[in-house]
């Protein structure tokens, strides 16, 4: 495959709570309940953002560190599993506010947590096949869990843009391949506000097999082992989750160490293992090997077998803030800010 | 405001989109057809071209608000301001991600792409600029606008050169 990634870049939100502080409003182990999911804050946005805004400032990002004229992008998708509107396009409010309109194509994509990995497959087809020059891949959410329940600890808000072509290559996918079954481990109806999980049920026969399996496959189909890798990111819906798939596939702690960002950020769904892709780019030289293993519940697994070349060596990240800024600031919230940021109260009228 | 109202505006909330007089270099936010202060005045009329602000500048005078707006019940108190941008105009917005207490005149400001309103639960949602602090972070890289008004520099021909 020659084309790849040419350009990236991240969001998360200023603001943090922490699962303590969840739990001491609920009357749980907060604290246990973060070491048990290796998750020691998670971000949240505030009142006036949503996936719409952390798309867009995401996308500015990558395209002012890649130089890119907003004009030559052919295709804009967003994947989130929290678009602001059920019908209108979160795509198209992202295309006008980086000056791409009107001669691109845009839609939203939706698969759980792994909307964004699909979006950067469908523009890998589109820049492959002459189709675009530059295709636009976002993976963003603002999700929510319930009041109280175990997706509170986590579901945190954020994203990452990647701009796909085939000229100025900083990552080249060398494939991709999915892993896609009907597994009902994770789901919102219509019309409701929080999603429903099956609670053990989302562990191994949907997140550990599909991770798994489509990693082993990648590997399998690349004739590649875990020690051809110097980076692994996995979807991350807590911290332990990643570290144990990835265990059970032969990877190395140094392995995963720039791909695991969800036990400072918590799981920003759509954009955690994008965001992780994106502190692994920060931090990589020429020619290493990475590869990306995405999850979405419902459920599927894309997986990218990537390579850096030698244009990130001069690749300006300077621009924007890494993400490892994101991981170590943040302002933190009370339990009764958080819940008025979030909506969780009830303000009377219609 | 109507749907239409702000729509029409989008080139403006969305992307600084103003104008510049070719005659004397003047840069005006929101846009004007014509230039009311350079010596050229009648031949400015048609020479007005395009130009996107870059979103960068710095706090030139604030207020914080208490009583707030329909629609930011929940971001009181909040920061309004006067800021100067690097270009020239002065816009007005509101400084988000930022204690009122730790906002002062000279701050260094970058637009961020924000939700303004919403028309209820079931409305229209608006979107713009509002202004974070920027003092950490590095420069705009020279050449690189944000994209949007007119053909951007530092794009496909410049790469091609370097």
């Amino acid at each position: 495959m020659d084309a790849g990634i040419v350009s990236y870049g991240a969001y998360v939100p200023r603001y943090r709570i922490t699962p303590a502080e969840i739990g001491r409003v609920w009357g749980a182990d907060g604290e246990g309940m973060g070491q048990s999911l290796n998750v020691v804050r998670k971000s949240v946005p505030a009142p006036d953002e949503d996936t719409i805004t952390i798309s867009t400032e995401a996308l500015r990002v990558a395209l002012v560190r890649g130089a890119i004229d907003p004009q030559q992008i052919g295709a804009i998708y967003v994947g989130s599993e929290s678009h602001p509107y059920a019908v209108k396009p979160t795509a198209t409010v992202v295309a006008q506010a980086v000056g791409a309109t009107p001669n691109l194509t845009a839609a939203d994509f939706e698969f759980a947590c792994k909307a964004g990995t699909a979006a950067i497959q469908t523009c890998l087809g589109l820049v492959g096949a002459g189709m675009a020059k530059y295709g636009v891949a976002i993976g963003s959410d603002t999700s929510q869990g319930a009041p109280g329940d175990a997706l509170e600890y986590s579901a945190s808000a954020g994203g990452a843009a990647f701009v796909i072509g085939r000229d100025h290559v900083i990552a080249r996918v060398e494939r991709t391949l999915s892993y896609t079954t009907d597994t009902p481990d994770f789901w919102r109806r219509e019309g409701q506000r929080y999603p429903s999980h099956s609670g053990r049920f989302t562990g191994e026969p949907a997140y550990f097999r599909h991770e798994t399996e489509c990693a082993r496959r990648i590997m399998e189909a690349a004739g590649t082992t875990p020690k051809e890798y110097r980076h692994v990111v996995f979807h991350q819906p807590n911290g332990k989750f990643p570290q144990r798939v990835g265990k059970q596939l032969g990877f190395t702690e140094d392995q995963m160490r720039y791909g695991l960002v969800t036990p400072y950020i918590g799981n920003t769904y759509s954009g955690a293992a994008l965001i992780g892709l994106a502190n692994v780019l920060d931090h990589a030289g020429p020619n290493e090997r990475i590869l990306v293993v995405g999850y979405g519940s419902g459920a599927g697994s894309d997986a990218f077998d990537l390579t850096t070349t030698d244009a990130i060596a001069e690749f300006d990240r300077s621009y924007g803030r890494p993400v490892q800024s994101y991981l170590d600031s943040g302002v933190e919230l009370s339990y009764g800010v958080y819940a008025k940021y979030r909506g969780k109260i009830h303000m009377g009228g219609s | 405001m109507s749907i239409a109202r702000f729509w029409r505006e989008t080139p403006r909330r969305y992307n600084l989109g103003g104008s510049k007089c070719t005659m004397c270099g003047t840069v005006y936010f929101p846009p004007r057809a014509v230039c009311p202060t350079c010596a050229h005045h009648r031949e400015s009329i048609g020479k007005m071209e395009p130009f996107q602000l870059s979103g960068d500048g710095e706090v030139f005078s604030y207020t914080t608000v208490h009583e707030p707006a329909e629609g930011f019940e929940m971001q009181v108190p909040y920061v309004l301001a006067l800021v100067r941008t690097v270009e020239g105009p002065v816009l007005t917005g509101q400084v988000v991600d930022l204690a009122p207490e730790d906002v002062r005149i000279g701050l260094k400001v970058r637009a961020t792409f924000r939700k303004l309103r919403e028309e209820g639960k079931a409305g229209v949602i608006h979107y713009g600029y509002k202004f974070a602090p920027a003092e950490d972070l590095p420069n705009r890289p020279p050449g690189r606008p944000r994209g949007a008004v007119g053909a951007p520099a530092g794009s496909e021909s410049d790469r091609a050169a370097a």
